[in-house]
């Protein structure tokens, strides 16, 4: 047993072996300075807060010109309406009638909007930016709290409407 | 000897009085008069004549930075795409990114988080491979109407390259990747950091993290200095100016692969993580906006593709579909890479419409437009991979079909 164990270990290590020693080990700032990844169980959400009521001022001062003041869409698309639409002649696709999850919002506002001046929202006003997108789209009430632990619990309306790639559904025809 | 020998001569005269056709209106050269002073000298960095003028048209845009230009497909010959014409898609503009300074973060489900500069990647095993990057959305309009004018408008968010860079594979096993690593998130530099997430056996298959193009550094409009190259799929998957990986155990669900790049069905339904582009082709000469001299020979050329693999077989119809003929593929035929096919054909100078059809590897046939529609109804938006009509009039103008 004792004659196996360094066998055991040096196959355990072998497994996951650097075989070309180039490129630097990545400290936890390294890290912590690039990870900004949301997952939708909530991973990576920072600590932080934010209420819709919270989020009017920022919303209007930083996204209103693009985005409409009620999210109907102004300069660029909407963020709000649509309900019902995905299955007519004209679909229309926003955060409430379309997206599957709520932390999709944290991590896209975070990261890429404004447009013009992505990254400018620190995590209180990501949140309530994110509450009052979610409540333009009556999914969540005015005055309810988007944190960490809450924003991942948000069930979206389309959160059962994505399926798996069936393709090839075309093409089997002719020989 | 002829049968009818007067027949035969009043062919002949009919060519020869196509030939007299041919050559009058339009068809006087300007004689050429051969320099005979010295030219110019040497030069470091070699520019392309100034009589050519492909390009990719620029739309006119309200934000520049959020759009797309398109390869000029019908004035590309061969397989590869000039980097200076391939199309363009961003969402945040183009960064300038200086590779002395630029990393690459492998991190995430991993023995050993690492930290890539461009010149680490460079030491490390390269591998070169020609494939298409085709943008999701290519032939998008054509789901409502097919109405692309022309080979790019229809066509031309397809390009294809060399790319050279190391494996992916090589740098996840130098990281140690977990087992309970399904995925990744690739996320790039630019304004908006765009970022995908790709299952992990993709990942182990056939990607490369990419620093050259055709030869030379990637483009910065491709990606400098580091590109994901994932061969066969959606192009906004290729994830330009690549700066992070992370090995995660589920998708990040990131806007780009939910609200975006999703293709929503007939019942409200929508397919998701439809990564594979399926078999297409486009006949490039003739196509829209291009003019038949006359009657008589014209060679036929297009591309076919597929994300499945090799193209097997192009079939063409210079009849509406009524006959096909095999086209004569270009030898070497690589998988995920374009495939130029070409057909000799005799113009009757008569009004027709041509069209061509991919077979690939996995035994898909491109299908049509209504195959499409049946199986996946109008608002897809994306993943359009129809054939493409064109109509020749009796004055050789061709014109979407
Ligand atoms: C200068 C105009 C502009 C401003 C200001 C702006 N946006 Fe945007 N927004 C855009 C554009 C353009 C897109 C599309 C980006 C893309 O498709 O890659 C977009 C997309 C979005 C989306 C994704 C919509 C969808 O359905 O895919 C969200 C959410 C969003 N913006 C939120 C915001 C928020 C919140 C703010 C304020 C903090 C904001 N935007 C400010 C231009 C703007």
């Amino acid at each position: 047993m004792a004659k196996l164990l360094p066998v055991i270990l040096l196959t355990i290590c072998a497994a996951s072996a650097q075989k070309y020693h180039v490129g630097r080990a990545a400290t936890a700032a390294d890290i912590k300075s690039t990870d900004q990844f949301i997952a939708p169980d909530g991973t990576g959400l920072p600590p932080g807060k934010g209420t819709a009521a919270d989020g009017r001022d920022i919303y209007e001062r930083r996204c209103a010109r693009c985005h409409g003041k009620q999210g109907q869409g102004d300069e660029e698309g909407p963020l709000a309406g649509g309900k019902g639409t995905l299955s007519t002649a004209k679909p229309l696709k926003t955060v409430g009638s379309f997206w599957p999850y709520a932390t999709t919002i944290y991590d896209y506002v975070h990261r890429a909007m404004p447009f013009d001046n992505p990254g400018l929202l620190d995590a209180n006003q990501t949140y309530a930016v994110t509450a009052l997108i979610l409540h333009l789209n009556g999914i969540i009430g005015e005055k309810d709290e988007m944190n960490a632990q809450t924003l991942p619990k948000v069930k979206m309306p389309n959160r059962d409407g994505f399926v798996k790639d069936t393709r090839p559904d075309t093409g089997k025809k002719k020989k | 000897m002829p049968k009818n020998p007067r027949r035969s001569f009043l062919q002949l005269s009919g060519i020869a009085a196509l030939a007299g056709c041919g050559a009058q209106p339009g068809a006087k050269t300007e004689e050429e008069k051969l320099p005979s002073e010295l030219g110019k000298p040497i030069r470091a960095y070699g520019e392309r004549s100034q009589f050519e003028t492909a390009k990719r048209a620029v739309p006119d845009l309200k934000r520049p930075q959020i759009g797309s230009t398109r390869t000029p497909l019908a004035e590309t010959e061969g397989i590869i795409t000039p980097s200076s014409l391939h199309f363009e898609r961003h969402h945040a503009g183009v960064p300038e990114l200086d590779p002395a300074k630029h990393t690459l973060l492998l991190h995430g489900l991993v023995d050993r988080p690492l930290v890539f500069t461009v010149a680490d990647l460079k030491r490390l095993p390269s591998a070169s491979h020609i494939y298409f990057v085709e943008c999701a959305g290519n032939s998008g309009g054509e789901w409502k109407a097919p109405g692309g004018a022309n080979a790019a408008a229809s066509f031309g968010l397809a390009s294809c390259s060399e790319w050279t860079g190391v494996p992916l594979k090589i740098l996840l096993e130098e990281a140690g990747l977990k087992k309970e690593g399904k995925w990744l998130v690739a996320e790039g530099a630019d304004a908006c950091k765009m970022s995908r997430s790709l299952p992990i056996d993709k990942a182990l298959d056939d990607c490369l993290v990419a620093y050259a193009q055709n030869g030379e550094a990637i483009r910065p409009e491709q990606g400098y200095p580091l590109r994901l190259v994932v061969p066969g799929y959606e192009g906004n998957v290729n994830v330009k100016w690549l700066r992070q990986i992370k090995v995660v155990d589920q998708p990040n669900q990131t806007k780009d692969e939910t609200s975006k790049y999703t293709d929503l069905l007939a019942d409200g339904t929508s397919r998701q993580f439809t990564f594979v582009m399926d078999a297409k082709s486009v006949i490039t000469y003739p196509s829209g906006g291009q003019k038949l001299t006359g009657p008589g020979f014209q060679e036929i050329r297009g591309l076919a593709w597929s994300g499945r693999g090799v193209i097997d077989r192009v079939d063409v119809s210079t009849d509406g579909g009524k006959t096909w003929q095999k086209a004569a593929l270009q030898e070497p035929r690589l998988p995920k890479a374009f495939t130029r096919f070409r057909l000799p054909w005799h113009w009757d100078g008569k009004e027709t419409e041509i069209v061509a059809r991919a077979v690939d590897s996995s035994g898909y046939t491109q299908p049509g437009r209504d195959e499409l529609t049946a199986a996946r109804g109008m608002n897809s938006a994306y993943h359009y991979n129809g054939v493409k009509v064109w109509k020749i009039a009796a004055d050789g103008s061709v014109k979407n079909g």
